[in-house]
């Protein structure tokens, strides 16, 4: 046999006792040519193509993970940003459009649709203030259809008018939905430096440069990392990180397999390979236990940086070797309320705001869905948001905020969002003003590092 | 090995028990499944089997999937069957 025993099981283990799993396929599809002046018609032909487009994506997804015997836990839908087709539509108009969307993604059986998006990182267009206006309502009236929005790039610069609406966009979601602890949040990502071809959600979304349809894959595996650092206690961190470095590239080969066999099948071209480690709620599947596997206590303490960094770094250098078309955000999530890890940091105070502020710093995506404080200011969120996108503007990375101000809620309250989403400890926020520099509006410059050419 | 040929590894772990490889091959055998390759051995006390088998004709990979999950349960192993390029993926660069 070409495979020894031993490499077998060491798949299979990965597979029925480590959730090794492939976390989302996700199709992008354009929808540029679904525009319309007749807002009736573009609205048909939205529905039309994605449903054409993505009939079999659930069907051929669960048909290869049988095959392969590999799950794949999400079969998702990332569309053009709807600012982009929305030209003269209305805000009721925009909100209706969202409801198509969630609509399609029923039809078609899959659990979440992003590109309710606008980018505005330098500007905003009609059509983007048109989907800033309703954001919103169209985030708490449809289930499935996840928004974000571009606020800044180390290119362009912080829009801070844009991160003023946002701060009050995310209030108003809030309340919108506070019989279900602001729900609508977990669906909406501000953004500073957004990639085009991320798979995950709920920041997915079809970038321009990409082309009509195309599979992006995101794989995950916190639970193989950390069981296979387990097996090795007393490794120095050289060697923690080859051992990361490993694992990340066996997992990271299974998902590219996985990806081009369903790419193929759908005749859809394959675009990359996500190398995120995505945590879930399940036991042992959390990115925050590897950092304590590393060394520290809680997440959270004196250590977590340098850990978190060691680990992010490790997992690109395995991936990277693994695919051949890397991209999306690749870098690791840690959303507070999908990770158990995490959330007992936050809970037993090892883990703070300012903390994972810090961690952005190391790794991607940044603050991801945090619940704080219902009375927590529009402009104290808009604050957070801008200091996000500083931290991605300056350090040419991608930055994002998800963040849930919880209607009602206060600091040490526990809120469930329910399914994926988790739950998350309320944590509360600085109680001094930021008023003043979001009521200044106007643009951050470029900084320095934009000036490459 | 041509380009052509499927194959899939068929692996069964589980209590130690007389009889386990008669049952499974003679339910591939029904299938009319090649096997090309066997190994098995006795792992911390539990019995551990993989077969390399030929898959090329087979029209559906899912019931026999079934099938073996099916006669699984019945002994108390755990039986199942995937595509061996995945194996090839993650194990061989």
């Amino acid at each position: 046999m070409n495979f020894a025993m031993t490499e077998m099981l060491e798949t299979i283990r990965m597979v029925q006792m480590e959730n090794l799993d492939i976390r989302t396929i996700t199709m992008g599809i354009n929808l540029r040519d679904c525009a319309d002046s007749n807002f009736e018609k573009m609205k048909q032909k939205v529905y039309d193509k994605i449903t054409a487009y993505a009939k079999d994506l659930k069907a051929v997804a669960e048909k290869t993970e049988k095959e392969y015997g590999i799950p794949i836990i999400n079969k998702r839908i990332s569309v053009t940003p709807i600012a982009e087709i929305l030209g003269t539509a209305s805000k009721e108009q925009a909100v209706e459009l969202a409801k198509t969307l969630d609509e399609a993604a029923k039809t078609l059986g899959i659990d979440f649709l992003g590109g309710f998006s606008a980018l505005v990182h330098k500007g905003i267009s009609k059509g983007e203030q048109t989907l800033l206006d309703a954001l919103p309502e169209a985030l708490s009236s449809t289930e499935r259809v996840c928004g974000s929005v571009s606020v800044g790039s180390t290119k362009a610069g912080i829009n801070m008018d844009a991160v003023r609406q946002m701060g009050e966009i995310i209030k108003k979601a809030a309340e919108l939905t506070k019989d279900q602890n602001g729900l609508a949040c977990a669906k909406l990502v501000v953004f500073c430096n957004p990639v085009e071809d991320n798979p995950f959600m709920a920041g997915a979304f079809h970038g321009t440069g990409e082309g009509e349809a195309v599979i992006n894959v995101g794989v995950s595996g916190p639970g193989v990392v950390l069981n296979a650092l387990k097996r090795y206690p007393d490794a120095d961190l050289g060697e923690v990180a080859e051992i990361i470095k490993k694992t990340a590239f066996k997992i990271t080969r299974a998902g590219e397999l996985i990806g081009r066999v369903v790419a193929e099948r759908l005749n859809v071209p394959f675009g990359i390979m996500d190398l995120s480690l995505a945590p879930t709620n399940a036991m042992n599947d959390s990115v925050a236990e590897i950092l304590e596997e590393i060394g520290v206590e809680r997440v959270g303490t004196h250590g977590t940086i340098a850990a978190l960094a060691l680990m992010n770094d490790a997992v690109k250098k395995g991936g990277a070797m693994a695919s051949s078309y890397v991209g999306g955000l690749s870098g690791a999530f840690i959303p507070v309320s999908e990770d158990n890890g995490m959330i007992r940091g936050i809970t037993d105070n090892a883990l703070t705001l300012s903390k994972l502020e810090a961690m952005t710093c190391v790794c991607s995506v940044g603050l991801d869905m945090i619940a704080i404080t219902g009375d927590a200011s529009a402009a104290t969120i808009s604050a957070i948001i801008a200091d996000e996108a500083a931290i991605g503007m300056i350090n040419n990375k991608t930055t994002a905020v998800r963040i849930i101000p919880v209607p009602g809620k206060k600091e040490g309250d526990m809120v469930e969002f329910g399914g994926l989403l988790g739950r998350a400890p309320v944590i509360g926020v600085n109680p001094y003003s930021s008023e003043k520099i979001i009521q200044r509006g106007g643009r951050i410059p470029a900084p320095l590092q934009a000036l490459t050419n | 090995m041509t380009q052509q040929q499927k194959r899939a590894i068929v692996s069964v772990i589980g209590k130690d028990q007389v009889g386990i490889i008669a049952k499974v091959t003679t339910l591939l055998a029904e299938r009319n499944i090649n096997i090309l390759d066997i190994s098995q051995t006795i792992l911390q006390e539990f019995f551990t089997m993989m077969m390399l088998v030929d898959i090329t004709n087979l029209e559906d990979l899912e019931s026999l999937q079934q099938q073996l999950a099916e006669l699984g349960k019945s002994l108390g192993l755990t039986i199942n069957i995937q595509r061996e390029e995945i194996f090839q993926a993650m194990h061989r660069v």
